[in-house]
This record gives C-alpha cells, structure tokens and sequence, in this order.
C-alpha cells in the first residue's frame, strides 16, 4: 500500500461540507477501494451520519466525559466501522472500508470546543487509530478556522491536503480565502498544502467562471464543480451517500469523478489569499455585485 | 561612601545595566531605572514609567490577577470559602503560602489555609465549568455548613472558555441566600497583580457593600475605626490594633487578615478608615469616602518614628482625650523600642539595604531600617503605580536607587555594584542572594517570623535584621583561595 494520505475538508458553515465529504470519502471507498478513516471535527457531530446510517454517533468528548477522562478510553470505544459495505467485514461491492469517529463538543455556548478538537486528535493519534493499512485519513472541519483548535487538523504531522467545499456565493468565497490564510500560516511551519476547491453549486450566476477564476487567483485548482441534485437529499433522508443509495446515478458519477481526482491529486499549494478588496472586486467582475459608487456606501435601498 | 559617590555609583550601576540589552528593551527599561534622592527635584520617584507591561524574556518577579485577587484581598477572608475555580495548580501552589493569621478553628468555622478547587481537567474545559461549579458550591455549603459565604475565583481558563460565574454565582446566592461572590480576576488579566487587587475592590464595592443586614443594628461610638489593607502577616493586624486600642479608638473591622464577611461588611460604620497598604486597597477606602463618607488616612507602622509619626497623625482626627492618651501610648512604648535600639543599633548602624517588595513595603520599611541605623540605598515595586512612586519621595533618606518592576538580572548587577550589608525581598530572590554570599531577609512573609508592625513587632524586625547579617555562618561563605571580594 502507499503511505497514509492525511486530509481535510473546510468550508464555510451550511455550505455541504458533510454531504460533500462524505459522498467523496464514499465514493473513494465504493469505486477505488481506498482504506479511510473519518475523523469529524465539528461539535454538531455530523461528519458520519450517512457512512454509519446513524443520527450521530457518540462523540470522543463525550465518552470521556461520561468516562471521567479521555485516558479512560479505548479505541474501540470511540472508532465504529462505516455500515453496509463500508465496514471492514464486508467485502462485497469494495475491499475498501471507511471508520468513523466524532471529536464531539460541548453544547452550543459553553466551553471550548476547539480545545475538544484538540484532545481528541491528540487521543487517536496516541491510541494509533491511523494505523498502516489506512490510505486516507480524513478530518471534517467546522465552518472557519476560528480559533486554533479548529486549525489543529493542519498543523505539523496532520492534514497535508486541505479541500475547501464552496459555492459562488460572496460569504462561500470569503471564507474560503480566510481558510486559506489559515493554511498560509501554517504552510511554513507544518507542510500543509491547500489541495484545490470543490464547487458544490448552488447554480447561482456564472458560479463555474466565478469559482474557477477564485481558485485560480489563490493559486490552486477548482478540482471539481458539483452539480445540485435531488438525489442527494433523498439519499440523505434514509441516512445514506448518493454513492451507496444510487450507485449509478449521475450524481454519483459525480462523486466518483471528484474521487478519482482526489486520489489523483499532486497539485499541492501554499496559498496566495486574496485582499478584501481583490476579493469584491473579483465578486464585481462577475456581475455578482455591481460596482457600487462611494457615496452609495452604507445608505438603504429606498435611499438610493 | 559620601553622599554624592553614592549617587554616582547608582548612576553608573543603571548605565552599565542599559547598556547590556538590545536598543529597545534599553529604551524601555531606562523609563523604570533612575535615581532619586531628599533633595533632588523631579527625580526618579517623580518620574518612573510604573504599571507597564513586562518586558518579554526577563525574569519578572510580578505576580498575576488570580494572585492579587484570591491571594491578597480575598484570601485572608477568614470565614469565606474561597473557590480556586480552574485547574488545580494555581490554589495548591499559592495554598497557606502568605501566612495570613486567623484565630478560628480551621475546617469548621475558618478557612483560610485551606484549598478549595473545582479541578478542572480537559473535559471541564469544552464543555464548559459552570454545571461543576454548581456543584462545588452545593458541596461545599454542604461539607462546611458554617461558612458565611463562597467566593468564586477565576483562574485563566475561565476567561479563555467564556464560562458565566457571575450568573451562576447569582443563581447560586438567590437559592442558598449566601453571599456567593464570582471574581473574575483571569491571571491574564493586567500587567500585575496590582488589577487583580482593583478588580476584588471592586467585588467588595459591588458585593458586600450595599448588604446592609449587619450594619442596621450596629452601636455606634465616635471612636470606631477600621483597619483596611492590612493581612495580618504573621500576626501584624493584632499587633496594630492593640495600639489603636490603648489610644481608645474601637478597631470594629480589620481588612482583610483575620477579616470576616460581617466586618467587611460593618466597615462603612467607621469614623475613619485606616489605611495601610494603600496599593492594594485604596480603591475601596476611596469607594466607602464617596459613597458613606467615610474619610481614610494612610498610616505607617513600621519602625517607632513612623509608628509614632502615624499614631499622632491619627489621633489628631479624634478627640483631646484620644490625643492624650496616645502621648501615653508613645511614652510607654518608647521606652520600649528605646531599649531595642540601644541593644540593636550599635550592631547595624551604618549598615547598607537594598529592598525590592510589593504593595507598600518599598517605602515603609526604610523607617524601621533608619530608626536601627540603617541606610537604604536602593527601592524598587513589583507593581507600584506612579502614586506609590511619588509617595516614595517623602520616605526616602538619601541617594536612592529605585527600579520598577526590576527583573532578575537587573537586581543582581545592581546589588553587585553597590554592594549592599542586606537584601530585603522575596522567596524567588533569596537563595539567589544568600548564594552569593550575602545577607537576606524575606520580606513577604516576614521570612516566617513577625509581626512586624507597631512598637511590640520592631524588637522582633530588629533581631530578624541582627540575625540576619551579623550570623557568624557569613564568614564561612568565602573560599580559602577565593580572593574577589564578597558579592563581586
């Protein structure tokens, strides 16, 4: 096997990012047979619902809090193999499987779930959860990097390729140009690489240019433009990947597209965030916003 | 050493010190050094820079907020439970170390060399303290049925997780009917502990003095007095107050050695306020004066001068039959003190100190040096502001060298420059001093002895001191073949 391939997902909060992730970790398992493990970074707990068929699966955090301390812990507690022909035992569509673990936090308000991040990266590297027969281990980040336990997946030893799901909308690509800052910081110090944007469309206005030339400006690639389909949603209802609910279907073609290419991969950057102001400009280029005159700034509509 | 080599020598023990750091911590430090003396105008203590931040990599000997709330002001609260609320180190570490005495019985009605913590661990940081906090409180009005009250103090991760203390602690007094006090004095807060005492002033203000339940019953006498800023080190509020007492003035609070809940509380019935440790309670001496109109003077109860300086300035507040009386008090323990001195003084005249402290001590203790003989050549805060500084101007006796939060290296190479008989500071300074082969007293702590306010605790200040620096252990520090001089 080749060596152990770290990954990250980011994006802006509602983007997809979940879905998105995991119907390519789904698809890397179901067509190319690749050995991975979930690693959700998100207090909500979401990043393996549709591997496991599950609502949410207990978290790191809170086993060890039920435990007393995460010491208290064992691998097996916190790991669970992905269902149906996810898991390890089943070798029927795919020699591949996918695990699946939840850092978990606290509830929303209290404590600090970016020190959770932390303690439970830390816990599964030290049990050896990311063991030699794994080629993908893949971490599901919360919304921005906003503090430095969000930013723990990217930092030495961890994530070496970092996706950014957006979309064409103006907050999509903020946050995806602030994400890239992040790994900028991090770039020099850890080795992480921004690995290319994943477009999940919202089929707003030239989105593909938009995304593509955002991409292209930060210095990376859009490695694929995923089309918005229905499928996705009813798969998601019966707490399913498009990739297992509609093998076939165009959207897991999709999917499987945007997989191979993952595994593909060597267009492996540091980043060249954009200024705020480069970033409307290129919003404005678009016709996204229309120029707006200075004097215009801050007054209502009706004002205007 | 004639009055202007001394300057001359303070002078060039600053340059040689500024001229060893990169251009800017020498531009930075050089607002902190200076030298001062009666008859120099707008010296050192005029313009120090004071309550500045650190400068980065030198060994400071400040402390923190936590530190100046929990282990100052609060602390000494006797019947109070006070919560270490974060992880353990910070409660265990500063445990019974500051030697606030009490009379009580420890674990059942008092409780201050005791530690009391939630002891946060990883998990208590994401998903937050306060459902443990609760539970600290329940358990502890539970396991302590006669504590008067709990205070919650904050260490840093409080602050950094965004907990709500002020809301629990409010839930929590509303429900048990109990004072129960949230100070959110994160040790990360401020440049010292100096906001760490200001932000428990302002606890004391917004917390126990609007409860007026212990003051609607109280018998007043014109002569009441309470004693604010003093920690009762090892014992200097009992030593203090005797003296009031003889004077006739009734001590109805002392703050906050040996205090209660119910004499903090009482404290706004006072004629007067008075004030020892300015630095760390002048806030709420300032509060009660706006607010109750209760006038505060400082006072100075180190050495007999100033004692008895101080004694008639407080007088002079009060009555002919109070003044009267505090004639006496001085004639009766003048003798006393006479008898120190003439044992003492023969010992340490013309001996050299250097003293670097906290609070109030910079200038306070140079009486009780002078009133043996003694010179203070260099004085220095740990986190006076510019007001400590300027009221250091009238204590000082000569040419002084004085150093604001004055770090590690610095101290050294001024003591070996000058050459000091006595190093008075801390615990952190000690060994490095007594290594080199000079005398050292701790003047924290009072180096577990004391007290050391008032006519009684002098005799005590003055064998310390003799002790000190005229051990026969000094004159086996030096090695027969080493022939540098001490402390070069």
């Amino acid at each position: 096997m080749s060596a152990l391939r770290q990954i990250a997902f980011y994006g802006k909060g509602g983007i997809g990012k979940s879905t998105t992730s995991q119907n390519t970790l789904a698809a890397m398992c179901h067509y190319y047979g690749q050995k991975i493990l979930i690693v959700g970074c998100d207090p909500k707990a979401d990043s393996t619902r549709l591997i496991l068929h599950e609502k949410a699966q207990s978290t790191i955090m809170q086993l060890a809090s039920e435990a007393g301390t995460v010491e208290d812990l064992e691998l097996e507690d916190v790991c669970k193999p992905g269902a149906g022909e996810f898991n390890p035992e089943d070798d029927t569509i795919t020699d591949g499987y996918i695990m699946c673990t939840e850092s978990g936090g606290p509830e929303p308000g209290v404590g600090c779930a970016g020190r959770g991040v932390i303690t439970a990266i830390n816990f599964l590297e030290e049990e050896g959860a990311y063991d030699d027969e794994l080629d993908f281990v893949s971490y599901d980040v919360l919304g921005d990097v906003v503090c430095g336990g969000f930013a723990m997946p990217i930092r030495e030893g961890k994530a070496q390729e970092i996706y950014i799901v957006m979309s064409g909308e103006m907050m999509a690509m903020y946050a995806a140009n602030n994400i890239s800052k992040g790994i900028l910081k991090y770039a020099n110090t850890g080795g992480v690489r921004l690995a290319g944007l994943i477009c999940n469309a919202r089929m707003t206005d030239r989105e593909y240019d938009l995304a593509k030339n955002l991409a292209t400006q930060i210095g990376t690639q859009m490695i694929h433009f995923v089309p918005r389909s229905n499928h996705v949603q009813r798969a998601e209802l019966r707490r399913m990947t498009v990739v297992e609910f509609a093998p076939n279907s165009e959207q897991a073609m999709e999917y499987r597209e945007l997989a191979r290419k993952i595994i593909a991969n060597d267009l492996k950057v540091i980043p060249t965030p954009l200024e705020m102001d480069d970033l409307e400009n290129l919003l404005m280029e678009f016709g996204l916003e229309e120029e707006v005159e200075v004097d215009a700034i801050g007054k209502r509509a009706e004002e205007a | 050493m004639g009055p202007l080599n001394l300057e001359n020598l303070q002078k060039e023990a600053i340059a040689e010190v500024l001229e060893s750091y990169p251009e800017k911590v020498s531009k930075n430090r050089a607002k902190h050094l200076g030298v001062d003396s009666p008859e120099t105008s707008k010296g050192a203590c005029d313009t120090s820079r004071s309550n500045k931040q650190t400068v980065p990599g030198v060994m400071s000997q400040r402390g923190c907020a936590y530190a100046g709330s929990k282990g100052v002001v609060w602390g000494p609260v006797k019947d109070m439970i006070h919560i270490s609320h974060g992880p353990i180190g910070c409660g265990q570490y500063s445990r019974a170390g500051r030697r606030n005495y009490y009379i009580g019985t420890t674990g059942i009605d008092t409780f201050v060399t005791m530690n009391f913590s939630t002891d946060f661990t990883e998990k208590d940081i994401v998903f937050g303290g306060d459902k443990k906090l609760k539970v600290a409180l329940e358990e502890i009005d539970t396991l302590f049925p006669l504590n008067n009250g709990i205070t919650i103090q904050s260490e840093c991760p409080i602050g950094l997780i965004g907990d709500d203390i002020q809301a629990v602690a409010k839930k929590y007094k509303s429900e048990s009917s109990k004072p129960t006090i949230a100070v959110s004095c994160e040790g990360f807060r401020g440049v010292s502990q100096s906001l760490g005492h200001h932000i428990a002033n302002d606890m004391i203000r917004d917390e126990i003095m609007p409860d007026d339940s212990a003051r609607k019953d109280f018998q007043s006498t014109p002569y009441d007095v309470a004693i604010v800023g003093d920690y009762n080190i090892g014992g200097d509020a009992w030593s203090s107050r005797i003296l009031l007492e003889e004077m006739g003035l009734r001590v109805i609070a002392q703050w906050s050695g040996d205090a209660t809940y119910k004499e903090m509380a009482i404290a706004p019935k006072a004629k007067l306020n008075l004030l020892h440790c300015y630095r760390s309670m002048n806030y709420i001496a300032r509060h009660m004066e706006q607010e109750f109109g209760v006038p505060w003077i400082e006072y100075n109860f180190f050495g007999p001068t100033k004692t008895t300086e101080s004694l008639r300035k407080i007088a002079a507040m009060f009555d002919e039959t109070i003044q009267a009386k505090t004639e006496e008090v001085i004639a009766k323990y003048t003798a006393m003190t006479d008898e120190v001195i003439a044992k003492y003084r023969p010992k340490l005249e013309g001996k050299t100190v250097m003293l670097y402290v906290g609070g109030l001590r910079p200038r306070h203790v140079i009486g009780a040096y002078e009133d043996l003989g003694m010179e203070v050549i260099g004085t220095g805060y740990e986190f006076g502001h510019g007001d400590d500084y300027k009221r250091t101007k009238e204590d000082i006796a000569r040419s002084t060298l004085i150093y604001d939060d004055v770090n590690e290296y610095e101290l050294e190479a001024f003591v070996k420059k000058l050459k000091p008989d006595l190093v008075a500071s801390g615990v952190k300074e000690k060994y490095v001093f007594q290594k080199m082969g000079l005398p050292f007293r701790q003047m924290h702590s009072w180096d577990y002895s004391g007290p050391y306010h008032g006519y009684d605790a002098f005799a005590i200040f003055a064998k310390d001191m003799d002790l000190a620096m005229n051990s026969p252990v000094w004159s086996h520090t030096k090695a027969p073949w080493d022939t540098e001089e001490k402390g070069a």
